[in-house]
């Protein structure tokens, strides 16, 4: 190999795997994939693609790099796909380790370059396919590959056992009473209008998400419910690692249990990856054109009880606060707006980001990245150096990311770029602000 | 040599490039059927809305952020395309063999647009080389095209001229452009054929799923 990472990263999810393969079963693999189902968007785009390099400056690794070709889309696809196919699948197992770590670790899969290819050609796709013929080699950085098992085992992301789920909820159902009157979290309410669901990590470790809900769903006077059962967690890390089979179970799961409760509609939480996974790819793969049950993003949701005058705001956030814009809900659903609309309902002085809605920088933690745990933190945080200025230059002193995958990479980005902000979910913010009619008081 | 390259050889590259194109597409749509995906999610409005940002120049974000590269291709390819149809001596050669004409362009004009084609191929070139984004993923494969597309406007501006012996570049001339049109089906110039569904693809993409803007 002639290029490797900046640094040599130990991980045993790539460097054991990789032990265990043979040429022939890599070449077998590589043929079925880019043979079986990926084959039309692949040739068009192989055969296509004019090498002009005008997607490169589209990449947050790409610019924070001081614009290392190694790190563009295309110089990305160069290093893997091209090469793959060049070489008909014989490649040997470090070359499937440069893969992974690549597809994996240095693109988030964002969709951002395929706005600034001339062709409309979807690297992020190609590059999912990289990760599709990693993945079925067995060749996961360790830490996603643990969040895929999860989900096999358990249907959620963090092997949250069932009786933690309830626990944890009506913990939280107690604690919302602490703030408005007759709090709940209907579990199982047949017939509900609505089924909020979330990600594994916030019953895991940000529970505090769960008690907000309640209250904000209690003073809107919402009629909703959240399963008791497996299906509650809509994220879907092996939609990122490439185990597309695991995803689908994963989807299929979170659509059935809204159909057991029979429910109207689906509101997800603030989440970018799980929202792209339900009403994307998911359905995609499980040859559904669309959800089967309307489901909608929480910044939707809130901009429609906000409009409606279903939640009131009492004073507004007095800091300067500014957005990070997930792209699986800006670029990949166009909330833009909404977002704005929120912010703006909310905050007394909100600062506004650029480049922004579909040209906002990913924050490099999502596609799967931030998952690869703590071995490739280094990398991510410095492969974003761009966000940290751009929000620098925003003045802001909160950033609010409707987005778990979001929250926690700008985290890392503010701590060690040093940039003093805090960061806030939506809900943190509406649930200081929102007017508790004196009924519900406590 | 002259009625080889100018006889049959013509037929056969028209040949294999209508024929060689057809049998791109009708593979590509078979192959886009079987991988189920693709058809129900185009869509015409959405399709026809990214073509169109991207066939205006500076309707798309990047064309603006570039406008020198942005000039220059929109340059190349208009002049590329219209050049050779609309070329008096080109019209000429249809009229003879086939009875049929239409309008042209003057002399001057045509000798102009010949000059941007050449100019814009060599500032594609220096790109190639200069710009490091651009030379790491470049092959020489890359060089080769930019030749064929090149080669046909240098040998005919050179025949125009009659600067160099006139029937040796008439040849180079005749035989390059046949060799382009061979080309163009069955290498990355079939980026001319598959530009239209690529865009419509990641247009449809952008504007029935995700709701948002693909330029």
């Amino acid at each position: 190999m002639a290029e490797t990472a900046k640094e040599i990263v130990v991980d045993p999810g790539l460097d054991e795997t990789i032990k265990k393969l043979t040429p022939k079963k890599i070449e077998n693999t590589i043929n079925k994939v880019l043979t079986r189902g990926a084959a039309a968007r692949l040739k068009v785009y192989m055969q296509t693609c004019v090498h002009c390099g005008l997607c490169a400056e589209a990449c947050h690794f790409y610019l924070s790099h001081d614009k290392d070709p190694r790190f563009s889309p295309v110089g990305k696809v160069k290093q893997t796909l091209w090469e793959i196919v060049r070489r008909k699948g014989r490649v040997d197992g470090e070359f499937i380790k440069n893969c992974s770590r690549i597809a994996h670790t240095e693109c988030n899969v964002c969709r951002r370059c395929s706005m600034y290819c001339p062709f409309g050609i979807d690297m992020a796709y190609l590059l999912l396919l990289v990760r599709r013929i990693c993945a079925l080699l067995g060749v996961v950085p360790q830490y996603l590959q643990d969040t895929v098992n999860s989900h096999a085992v358990t249907m959620n992301q963090m092997w949250v056992k069932q009786d933690e789920w309830i626990d944890t909820l009506q913990w939280q159902e107690e604690d919302a009473q602490d703030e408005v009157k007759n709090a709940r979290i209907p579990l199982d309410k047949e017939g509900a209008e609505i089924m909020y669901s979330v990600i594994g990590p916030e019953p895991k470790f940000l529970a505090q998400l769960l008690g907000n809900i309640s209250i904000i769903m209690t003073v809107a006077g919402m009629d909703w419910t959240m399963p008791s059962f497996d299906g509650w967690d809509n994220s879907n890390m092996p939609m990122y690692s490439g185990d597309f089979e695991t995803m689908a179970r994963v989807e299929r799961k979170h659509f059935e249990a809204a159909f057991k409760l029979k429910v109207k509609k689906i509101v997800m939480g603030e989440c970018g990856h799980a929202f792209r996974g339900a009403v994307y790819d998911g359905p995609k793969w499980l040859a559904w054109k669309e959800p089967p049950v309307p489901l909608i993003h929480a910044v939707q949701f809130y901009y429609e009880l906000i409009r409606d005058g279903k939640i009131k705001i009492a004073r507004k956030f007095e800091q300067p606060v500014t957005i990070q814009e997930p792209c699986n809900i800006i670029r990949g659903r166009g909330l833009g707006d909404m977002l704005r609309y929120i912010m703006r309902a909310t905050c007394e002085d909100f600062r506004d980001v650029s480049p922004r809605y579909e040209h906002n920088y990913c924050c490099a933690a999502g596609g799967g990245v931030i998952n690869c745990g703590p071995p490739w933190k280094k990398s991510r945080v410095e492969g974003n150096r761009v966000k940290a200025e751009q929000l620098k230059a925003t003045g802001a002193e909160v950033v609010v990311t409707p987005c778990h995958n979001c929250h926690s990479g700008i985290e890392d980005i503010v701590n060690y770029y040093k940039l003093g902000m805090h960061v806030k979910f939506f809900s943190e913010i509406l649930v200081d602000v929102m007017e508790i009619p004196e009924e519900l008081k406590v | 040599m002259y009625e080889f390259v100018s006889g049959p050889l013509v037929w056969i590259s028209f040949i294999v490039f209508i024929g060689g194109s057809l049998y791109r597409l009708v593979s590509m749509h078979k192959l886009a059927k079987k991988e189920k995906v693709i058809y129900p999610y185009m869509s015409l409005k959405y399709g026809l809305r990214s073509i169109i940002h991207w066939i205006i120049p500076f309707a798309s974000t990047n064309m603006r952020r570039r406008p020198l590269m942005t000039i220059i291709t929109f340059a190349f390819h208009i002049c590329l395309v219209l050049t050779p149809i609309f070329l008096l001596s080109h019209n000429l050669l249809w009229r003879q063999s086939w009875k049929i004409s239409w309008r042209t362009l003057s002399e001057g004009t045509a000798d102009i647009m010949t000059v941007i084609v050449i100019l814009a191929a060599i500032f594609f070139l220096v790109r190639r080389l200069v710009l490091s984004e651009v030379r790491y993923v470049t092959f020489p494969s890359d060089y080769a095209l930019l030749a064929i597309a090149l080669a046909p406007f240098l040998t005919g501006f050179l025949a125009y001229h009659q600067w160099l012996p006139y029937k040796t570049i008439l040849i180079l001339h005749i035989l390059s452009g046949e060799i382009m049109l061979i080309a163009i089906p069955f290498t990355r110039l079939s980026h001319m054929l598959y530009f239209v569904f690529t865009r419509a693809y990641m247009g449809s993409e952008f504007g029935a799923v995700r709701n948002s803007k693909d330029w």
